[in-house]
């Protein structure tokens, strides 16, 4: 099951790349995608009833951590490509991407997903490296698909800040498969996490907190954390919107969840809270720069990003606070925020397109005309903010609340980032949803199942923990302790 | 022992002190090649960081490239690692033929000045070149005491290529000494690995030459897109993007 979940993006992606541009490519790319959702889906039952697993000669890995992260990240391109079939096509014909161009895009996307879930299921902490950057070098050129100035100053800037933030990783993997080999001896096996984690307790705890600096530096700048997040807003707002969307719901998910697993081979070996400690300062300092920066964004798809920044400055603070509580937040933080934020960037493509701008101050109306798109924009906002009854205001409570209980001054600077995070969107999205409809504003056909999808999970989740979540989760809070 | 001068001598150690398992000589001599291609691997290092044509750039880093496979083969031999061989000719291959002769091609292509310009005068960014190789030493000082590799000494010279690659870029606004900054950053991870451990496991070697190939296309391609769009790859034209009050 695992391999098949790999393959199938793999192969859509050949498919993709042979079909190019003919009218019935973001179909396949749709079928791709429910397929490898479907496998995401078995695999997980998989796991559910067997436990963790290996595959594929010890070099596949599964266990709670990963596999729900896996069905999420399955589950997310599958309706980013259902968004993606209208939008797409929109794009086409406003001309704003040729027939290269769209083989391109679908190839790549494929392509992308490939490596996000090689990052994931990968046990070998250099083959997650590599798929690290694999996922980097398949998104360079999607940033810069429109070609326009700013397209591509935002692609290269992407290009060159995370090859050069993710060559210190590398450095870090050496470091790592240094003290491993010590302990293993030499050869693929030593750099295996199952047989890491067996051993951190043995390994050189010097060697490991160097490494780490550079693994935090490395993994920190593809979370896109303060003072390494310059690439974020750019990348995430020049590209197309669908890229937008799985890049800032996925892949700062995917090198959150790398670093995650490197700490927990540090915190094993130093046996210390340096590690936790240096993850809680590059967490708190994201929230708070990126929640002053959300003030004065006028571009809706910047502004979003800045969000994402916040909110996985929020899950970086978590993991680095440790304790039940903070992890288990953190994990569920991972989860919904991927799915609202994704949801969002639908909605803020719908209605970018409608007004053909990114411009907020050009964006009107959207109550009137459009309903759907605006109460999507709207519900997604008071998702992001952490209004209850949605399960981010589930996750910040937790974490919120393990932070008063083990380091109760960091609380009012915590509560200083997600105030001014909340009225400056609330403030945004409001002047964009309510008041007439401006002459410019045209009225499309999208497709609203993804965002309705989305903002239901996230409402569900605010209510109920399923079973099986419940038991990864505690599991997973196990596993990182 | 440990902390005094000698110590931070590629020689200091080993002399006598029982750390070599067979023949004595031969890997006392292999030490030295290997300090040797060390020193090398950094001067060409500093080269590229003064050098203000894009052609010598160019040649510069085929050089490296020489000397670091040169390395590896040693290394290889001398610890009788075969996979290193297989790094070595990759690195060969990779560096010394393919990544120059794409750089070659795109700069006759695109017709690029011969000259570039660095933003840090040239003595400013020796000192600070000098005090990253210093700053190198230190970091890695826990490090060396743990391993008793032949080649321990050198991992302070590859994170030293490592910084001293960093530096190049953040000092240079042409897109194409960015690009060789970048590579050069990267033979400096791929010294540290031989340097370290004596090579990462063979996959890893492998996926990481599969990404530089593929980040070399791309950059490729970035070419013709920023020469097109900004008719020239002075990153400098680049500055549109902007937070906006």
């Amino acid at each position: 099951m695992l391999l098949i979940l790999l393959g199938v993006p793999l192969g859509a992606a050949a498919t993709l790349a042979f079909v190019g541009d003919r009218k019935f490519a973001p179909e396949i790319n749709i079928l791709g995608s429910a397929a490898t959702f479907m496998a995401g889906i078995g695999l997980a039952v998989e796991v559910y009833m067997q436990g963790p697993m290996l595959a594929g000669g010890k070099f596949f890995f599964v266990d709670a951590f990963n596999v729900y992260l896996s069905v999420l990240t399955a589950f997310v391109s599958m309706t980013t490509a259902i968004f993606s079939r209208r939008y797409m096509r929109r794009e086409r014909e406003h001309g704003r991407v040729g027939h290269v161009g769209m083989r391109f895009y679908h190839a790549m996307f494929q392509l992308f997903i490939f490596a996000m879930l090689l990052c994931l299921l990968t046990n070998n902490v250099g083959i997650l490296w590599i798929s690290m950057e694999l996922a980097t070098l398949s998104t360079v050129l999607l940033v810069s698909l429109y070609r326009t100035p700013t397209a591509i100053e935002a692609a290269w800037k992407y290009f060159i800040l995370c090859g050069v933030g993710i060559a210190q990783a590398l450095f870090g993997t050496v470091l790592l498969y240094f003290a491993a080999e010590k302990v293993l001896g030499e050869g693929g096996d030593a750099l295996l996490w199952t047989n890491l984690s067996r051993v951190s307790g043995s390994l050189e705890p010097t060697v490991l907190s160097l490494a780490f600096v550079f693994l935090m530096v490395g993994y920190g700048t593809k979370v896109g954390l303060v003072p390494l997040h310059n690439w974020l807003p750019d990348a995430h707002s020049e590209g197309p919107t669908p890229i937008s969307a799985v890049l800032s719901g996925l892949l700062l998910n995917i090198a959150l969840y790398a670093l995650v697993r490197c700490k927990v081979l540090v915190d094993g070996a130093t046996q210390t809270h340096h590690a936790g400690n240096i993850m809680m300062g590059f967490g708190l300092l994201s929230i708070i720069v990126a929640a002053f920066s959300l003030l004065r964004q006028k571009d809706i798809k910047r502004m979003f990003s800045y969000s994402s920044i916040e909110h996985m400055g929020i899950a970086t603070f978590a993991f680095g606070l440790g304790g039940p509580i903070a992890t288990f937040g953190a994990l569920l933080h991972m989860l919904v925020h991927s799915l609202a934020k994704s949801a969002i960037f639908f909605t803020v493509g719908h209605a970018s397109q409608m007004h053909r701008t990114q411009d907020m101050d050009r964006i009107k109306g959207l109550f009137r005309g459009s309903p759907l798109v605006g109460w999507g924009l709207m519900l997604g906002v008071m998702a992001i903010v952490g209004m209850p009854p949605f399960g981010i205001f589930t996750s910040e409570f937790l974490i919120l609340t393990a932070t008063m209980k083990d380091a109760p001054y960091l609380t009012p600077f915590l509560l200083l980032g997600l105030g001014v995070a909340f009225a400056a969107l609330i403030r945004r999205v409001q002047s964009m949803t309510a008041g007439e409809v401006p002459p410019y504003q045209k009225p499309l056909k999208v497709a609203h199942l993804p965002v309705v999808l989305h903002l239901t999970l996230v409402l569900a989740l605010g209510f109920y923990m399923p079973d099986f979540l419940n038991t990864w989760f505690h599991t997973a809070v196990e596993l990182l302790k | 022992m440990e902390g005094n001068f000698w110590s931070l001598a590629p020689w200091g150690r080993g002399l006598g002190e029982g750390y070599f398992q067979y023949s004595d000589m031969n890997l006392h001599i292999a030490a030295q090649i290997n300090s040797f291609l060390a020193a090398l691997v950094l001067l060409t290092a500093f080269g590229m960081l003064v050098q203000k044509r894009v052609y010598g750039l160019i040649h510069l880093f085929a050089w490296q490239g020489v000397f670091l496979s040169l390395n590896t083969a040693i290394v290889g031999f001398v610890a009788g690692k075969h996979h290193l061989y297989i790094s070595s000719v990759l690195t060969l291959s990779l560096k010394v033929v393919l990544l120059p002769y794409i750089l070659h091609v795109l700069i006759n292509r695109l017709r690029i000045r011969k000259e570039v310009e660095t933003i840090v005068n040239i003595p400013m960014t020796m000192m600070i070149g000098i005090a990253l190789v210093i700053f190198s030493y230190h970091l890695t000082a826990p490090v060396r005491e743990l391993s008793n590799l032949v080649t321990r000494s050198t991992l302070a010279v590859a994170l030293a290529v490592v910084m001293i690659g960093l530096l190049m870029m953040i000092t240079r606004k042409h897109a194409v000494t960015q690009i060789i900054g970048f590579l050069a950053l990267e033979n400096g991870l791929f010294f540290a690995a031989t340097s370290a451990t004596y090579g990462m496991p063979l996959v890893v070697e492998l996926g990481v030459a599969l990404d530089v190939l593929i980040a070399a296309f791309i950059f490729g391609i970035f070419f013709f897109h920023i020469h097109t769009t900004f008719d020239t790859l002075d990153v400098d034209q680049m500055a549109r993007l902007k937070e906006g009050d």
